[in-house]
């Protein structure tokens, strides 16, 4: 029997997979067992209605995509009534992704989260692109980071992820000031910045003007990210772009993640997380390992260090 | 709120598998459209009409389509297990698609949405169909047979050669009129005229259209105006077609009030009433 359970601050994961904020809803049930996920972690809710940005909202690149959504979100009040009560069902940890318009308003919204039954982790999503201009975000920044991560550590005793941006300068920086103020996990991270044009209309592909890119072609960045976030923290990191295979995951899990988020992937193929954990499975039997966990940071990165490639 | 709005037929809505559908035919049914024949047992073949799937279209050449296609289900039979669709090749997806032989495969996720609502004490109905919109509206063909719905569908093309699906509708019982634009029979107002005929003779209870606005528009008017009900199928750009990326999201009007609706989920069959002009 191999055990892929990981440990994410507290919380322990019967397996490292998990869906990525936004790409996941109830209508997946149809088509995928939710029992076997690691977490199930929801689109990012705010306490106010959004009706998020305007169309076209999507467009597809050679290996990947761009999306300007916007986060659309029915508020607080109908998520708590409607949506927490659907995932009490499901016996996986129900993460559950935030946003707000002001460090106070994650606090708040946190707290209000904290006395919902059936709610096991709050991501704090600092990092979505698409809300202000030219990407701008409370994860653009060191200082905004720490004052989110504070309040929201004194609003609630939940465990809490903090979802970086790949769009800032200095990730570790930002991801390092999270761990300061008592993060439980960070997620690198969220989509990167982009802008796609059509040639023939002179315009942005989007109706966002810019939006944020996924898909595969964005993993080899995701993946070093995740390694630069895991050499300097000492929470656990959870690796999330461009992971549509148990191969892909792994990479992150070699990288130093200690989970992984998968979400474009299941826009393609929705039953892509069952068959990731089924692979891992196979996988350590073919490698005889007995414990997932034990493959977590194990790159190889001796070389590199000794001539003076790594920082 | 005008003409009936949330009815009808209780119809079991089959959830949704991605199937590996094996192509029996996809040959060409006219200068400009194919019709692709699956093998779909399972989930696949119990869609409803005016439900639809999400191609995993091949890629072709320098076509490499990174998203799905959704595509009207153009026919579903449960007895054979078969899934039909009627396509024009315009793009990435479907350039794929026109590729597929005899014996390959192709995923197919569905049947997804909101198909269409019938009352079976309706007397009669009436189709507007024109483009590829047909693909959508010809499975009313069967269903308002088996409910004993007398049916009139107006089929609208560039020419004759271009009429798609006129047997299918003759053959089970329906009348057919075809307006064409090499003629002007096509033109709006002559359509509206040959409109407020059909329902006046028949007795008309339900209006359906897809695709073309300008027809979503002359529908919606002429089942307010008459007290009729009306729906139509609509046509938006999908990413995941389950509802969860949001991306396919068109406003609606609701009780005066306005509000998002998911193309994908919440349709694409909507009452002409609450779309917007």
């Amino acid at each position: 029997m191999i055990d892929l359970s990981v440990n994410i601050g507290g919380l322990r994961l019967k397996n490292p997979v998990m869906p990525a904020s936004g790409t996941f809803a109830e209508e997946l049930t149809h088509l995928l067992d939710f029992n076997s996920l690691g977490a199930l972690v929801t689109k990012t809710i705010t306490s106010e209605k959004r009706t998020g940005n305007p169309m076209p909202r999507v467009c597809e690149l050679a290996d990947g995509m761009m999306n300007a959504i916007g986060i659309p979100s029915k508020g607080a009040d109908l998520f708590i009534e409607k949506v927490v009560p659907f995932y009490r069902d499901f016996d996986s940890p129900l993460i559950v992704s935030i946003s707000a318009p002001s460090a106070q308003g994650f606090a708040d919204l946190a707290a209000r989260l904290s006395d919902v039954p059936g709610v096991a982790g709050i991501e704090a999503n600092i990092s979505c692109p698409n809300l202000e201009a030219h990407g701008e975000s409370f994860g653009m920044h060191a200082d905004t980071t720490r004052q989110v991560v504070k309040l929201m550590r004194a609003s609630t005793s939940l465990p809490l992820w903090v979802k970086l941006t790949p769009n800032a300068g200095d990730i570790v920086d930002i991801a390092l000031s999270a761990q300061d103020e008592g993060a439980d996990a960070v997620v690198v991270g969220n989509t990167l910045l982009g802008l796609s044009i059509d040639i023939e209309k002179g315009r942005a592909r989007l109706g966002n003007f810019m939006g944020g890119i996924s898909g595969a072609m964005i993993k080899p960045l995701m993946v070093r990210l995740t390694y630069q976030c895991a050499q300097s923290l000492q929470i656990p990191v959870i690796g999330c772009g461009g992971i549509s295979t148990a191969d892909d995951a792994l990479e992150f899990i070699y990288a130093g993640a200690s989970a992984v988020q998968v979400g474009t992937a299941t826009f393609i193929h929705p039953k892509t997380m069952n068959l990731m954990v089924n692979e891992l499975e196979v996988f350590c039997r073919r490698k005889g390992i007995s414990r997932l966990s034990s493959l977590i940071g194990i790159l190889d990165d001796s070389l590199a260090a000794a001539f003076g490639a790594l920082p | 709120m005008t003409g009936i709005s949330s009815c009808c037929q209780a119809i079991a809505i089959t959830p949704p598998n991605d199937t590996l559908a094996v192509v029996l035919s996809n040959e060409w049914v006219n200068d400009e459209y194919k019709r692709l024949v699956l093998q779909a047992d399972g989930a696949a073949c119990h869609s409803q009409p005016g439900q639809f799937f999400n191609l995993l279209c091949p890629s072709e050449g320098e076509h490499k389509p990174f998203f799905r296609r959704p595509m009207s289900t153009y026919k579903a039979d449960p007895v054979t297990g078969q899934v039909e669709f009627l396509y024009k090749v315009t793009g990435k997806g479907t350039f794929g698609l026109e590729t597929l032989v005899e014996r390959q495969t192709l995923e197919i996720l569905g049947p997804l949405g909101k198909g269409f609502n019938l009352d079976p004490n309706w007397q009669h109905m009436t189709i507007v169909a024109r483009g590829v919109g047909l693909a959508t509206l010809a499975p009313l063909a069967e269903a308002a047979h088996a409910l004993g719905i007398k049916l009139t569908a107006v089929l609208s093309a560039r020419s004759e050669k271009s009429l798609l699906s006129r047997e299918r509708f003759a053959s089970l019982g329906a009348e057919v009129i075809s307006v064409l634009d090499e003629d002007g029979s096509s033109s709006l107002e002559n359509i509206e005229t040959l409109l407020r005929k059909v329902i006046a003779d028949q007795g008309s209870n339900a209006l359906f259209t897809c695709g073309s606005k300008r027809l979503t528009r002359l529908l919606k008017r002429l089942s307010s105006e008459l007290d009729l009900a009306g729906q139509v199928a609509l046509e938006q750009q999908m990413v995941c077609g389950l509802g969860m990326c949001q991306c396919c999201v068109d406003v609606f009007e609701v009780d005066g009030l306005k509000v998002g609706k998911r193309v994908c989920l919440e349709g694409p069959v909507f009452d002409l009433a609450e779309v917007l002009e």
